[in-house]
């Protein structure tokens, strides 16, 4: 019975950038070793344009479902290493395609012969295969547009592959290959989905999050811890930050007038977010904003928000209907958790009207009569630092209990 | 003491009594109360949710608590009747199933529904054809239990969730009270819809138990109030037991893993060495049987007398299934594959969980050859 050894790994986009390729390629070599580093015995080959997983025993459909959510991965098939030797590769070739092989299907061979100095070229390899095939099967029928089976064959320097599925990777750019960025993390649906799309487009993300106790509790920040281990589960780990937020609420609640408190507030979490960025070698935050979606996503509201710094600001969803991004934040997972029914900083002091349209410099004004700076100092320095690591891999408070 | 009525308990497990002890005095808060003590409450739960999905092989929002396998019965069935009944008013369900599905469907018919009964082989194995003849377009439900309780026979789940494929409509409902962790079941590969899980049947405790609903079936609740578990089952959430049932799962699958094949072989001991006494016929079927159950019958003697003998030994058993078993009537189960009343009503059930030992079951067929040869003297005399 053959079986396959190990996973081919295509990259797709990364295979395109030029000089930067090594990077690229180490980057998505070290997501894939986190996720499959409890796997013992698996060895990951790379060259140039492809990866090899060897599962070296490991279980194959379980190192699949992982492979599947990495960034940076266009497409993975499950494959056989032969030697090239075109008696063995047959043999090799015929074996697989029956454990595939079920009465009625069809199938086509698609070579691809990386190795010119191979004596079959692409044609010949086609031939030679879907003949050897159809001599063994009784009974089986080519189909070139629409087989059942694909038998892929590709003739390599150091080998040849065979292989009869192909699986979907989840594309984007490998963690960590496009540099660093905080993202504003406020439990609601959309700022974890706006931090798995960055991450899809290889950004490092750190999490920040504002609490201010007594006004939210600490199952509000059990709920973003949560759904930090979600985007951890894809990236590996996530740094999340705690920013205790209480006292510039407060402030902000007898300074400011009550339809502008929401846009101060706004601007000081941006403001905040910005320094622990300063201080963690970010360069840019990413927010959960859809256009329009509530008060403080108009674009005058954004304006006058954007006003304290200019720093980019990543809006990954801004284009997107809540639709939308309820069906990503369901794939990810993370809805369920979004769900759940807490306060967080930002609704617990919603102003019964807040101005839709705020006026950036009418918003500065009301701020000058305030000095936010120490209590900013404050809340930057009293931040908590978690690193939130794979659900399963984190430490269990009830441990023994289960 | 010899434990052998494992289909109608288990013996809970010490780690799931210290759990439940522990969830009990120091996590007892109301997991919907606010406060941070009803919040570790709640994280409680999540986390009961979570590993139990995981043991499952489905997810967590498909896992709803009820208070054991006749509620999750009654609630499969009836919650599919009552929100489907626009739809249909036609239920299949076997005569295999126990009480707990049975009389819900009884209920039903009362209530206008039709009810289908199909019934097994001679082997207690009901098959996917003759259900898909029963199929019509006012057909809503379909339930047909995994392993029976009686006689431990198998059914063919996953060709029935096939068959069904040609059937979307129709809801599938399994009844896995005595199936969990002793014979494998992927839901998602059988198109299983509902499935009924029942904790004190694998080592945790009563009161406890869990109905899978796939994602994005609806269901009609029985128990309307404060809207736990998504609306599908109110009533404050019993924590502890929960926790206990989410290590119960646990240990019970690793147990799976290690001890399988013992239990295996111990059954296949007691079916040979029981078929070799004078006057037995041993009702389990040789294929597709579950590993722990063996049933047979001692010609000439009433059940209840042979239980009782035993007893007197140290040695548990059981007449037919516990539920049932405390009214004299025949085994239904037996009946429905046809074996005559007479040898229905002198059928016992033996039924073994992963700690019991082959000495164990050595002892108990000595045990059975004395009693039966001590019973005959008493009936010659």
């Amino acid at each position: 019975m053959i079986n396959y050894d190990r996973i081919l790994i295509r990259y797709g986009e990364i295979s395109t950038k030029g000089r930067n390729r090594n990077m690229f390629v180490d980057k998505l070599r070290r997501s894939i070793y986190n996720v499959l580093n409890e796997f013992s015995g698996i060895k990951i080959e790379s060259t140039r344009d492809r990866m090899y997983v060897v599962l070296n025993g490991a279980d194959g459909r379980e190192v699949t479902d992982r492979l599947r959510g990495i960034f940076g991965i266009q497409s993975f098939s499950p494959a056989v290493k032969v030697n090239k030797d075109i008696e063995e590769m047959k043999a090799a070739a015929l074996a697989l395609f029956l454990k595939h092989f079920e009465e009625g299907k069809t199938f086509k061979i698609t070579a691809k012969r990386a190795d010119k100095s191979f004596p079959l070229n692409t044609d010949d390899l086609n031939h030679e295969f879907g003949g050897h095939l159809l001599k063994n099967v009784p009974n089986l029928q080519v189909n070139v547009k629409k087989p059942d089976i694909n038998l892929q064959i590709e003739v390599r320097e150091e080998a040849a592959y065979l292989s009869c599925e192909t699986i979907e990777g989840a594309g984007g750019l490998p963690a960590g290959s496009s540099g660093k960025a905080m993202l504003m993390l406020s439990g609601g649906i959309d700022s974890p989905v706006a931090g798995y799309l960055s991450m899809k487009r290889g950004l490092e993300i750190e999490a920040v999050h504002f609490h201010s106790p007594p006004f939210t509790s600490e199952r509000a920040k059990q709920k973003v811890i949560d759904l930090t281990e979600k985007l951890a589960n894809i990236a590996g780990s996530v740094v999340l930050h705690i920013v205790p937020f209480t006292e510039i609420q407060q402030l902000i609640h007898q300074q400011v007038p009550a339809n502008y408190t929401m846009t101060t507030t706004r601007r000081l979490m941006l403001r905040i977010t910005d320094e622990i960025r300063d201080k963690n070698d970010g360069l840019a935050i990413i927010t959960g904003e859809s256009l329009g979606q509530v008060a403080s996503q108009t674009l005058e509201s954004m304006f006058a928000i954007n006003d304290v710094t200019t720093t980019p600001i990543l809006r990954p969803l801004i284009t997107m209907d809540k639709s939308d991004i309820i069906d990503i934040s369901q794939t990810i997972d993370t809805h369920d958790i979004s769900i759940r029914p807490f306060e967080d900083c930002c609704t617990v002091f919603v102003p019964s009207s807040p101005k839709t349209k705020p006026k950036r410099d009418k918003v500065r004004r009301f701020e000058s009569f305030v000095d936010f700076e120490p209590l900013i100092a404050k809340s930057v320095e009293g931040t908590e630092r978690l690193v939130i690591k794979p659900q399963s891999r984190n430490e269990n408070s009830f441990g023994e209990l289960f | 003491m010899i434990y052998l009525d494992n289909s109608a308990t288990t013996k809970p497990y010490k780690e799931v009594l210290d759990s439940f002890m522990k969830v009990s005095a120091e996590y007892f808060g109301n997991p919907s109360s606010l406060h941070e003590f009803g919040g570790k409450a709640e994280r409680l739960l999540m986390q009961a949710r979570d590993q139990i999905s995981q043991l499952l092989n489905v997810k967590s929002n498909e896992v709803f608590f009820t208070s054991g396998g006749t509620e999750s019965n009654n609630l499969a069935i009836k919650g599919t009747a009552l929100m489907h009944r626009k739809r249909g008013t036609h239920i299949i369900i076997t005569g295999l199933e126990h009480a707990s599905v049975r009389e819900t469907a009884d209920q039903l018919k009362e209530l206008g529904y039709r009810i289908t009964v199909i019934e097994p082989d001679s082997m207690g194995i009901v098959h996917a054809e003759d259900i898909e003849k029963e199929i019509t377009p006012e057909t809503v439900l379909i339930s047909v239990m995994h392993v029976n309780n009686e006689i431990g026979s198998i059914q063919p789940i996953n060709e029935i969730g096939e068959m069904l494929k040609k059937h979307a409509r129709v809801i599938f409902h399994v009844d896995n009270v005595q199936g969990i962790g002793k014979v494998p079941l992927d839901l998602y590969e059988a198109q299983v819809d509902l499935c009924t899980i029942s904790a004190h049947k694998f080592h945790g405790l009563k009161g406890n138990g869990v109905l899978f609903i796939r994602d994005g079936l609806r269901l009609s609740p029985l128990l309307s109030g404060g809207n736990q578990e998504w609306k599908m089952r109110s009533g404050t959430e019993n924590v502890a037991g929960i926790v206990a049932m989410a290590k119960a799962l646990r240990l019970t699958m690793n147990n799976k893993d290690k001890h399988l094949s013992r239990l295996k072989s111990i059954k296949t001991y007691l079916m040979e060495e029981a078929g070799r006494i004078e006057g037995v016929t041993v009702h389990t079927p040789e294929n597709n049987s579950a590993p722990h159950i063996v049933n047979f019958s001692i010609k000439g003697f009433k059940a209840e007398v042979f239980v009782h003998a035993l007893e007197e030994r140290g040695i548990f058993i059981s007449t037919t299934s516990a539920c049932s078993s405390k009214k004299s009537a025949a085994s239904s189960t037996l009946m429905a594959m046809g074996i005559p009343e007479k040898d229905a009503k002198s059928a016992v059930r033996v039924s073994l969980s992963y700690d019991n030992t082959k000495e164990e079951a050595e002892v108990f067929i000595q045990a059975v050859k004395e009693t039966v040869i001590r019973l005959r003297e008493v009936m010659k005399s």
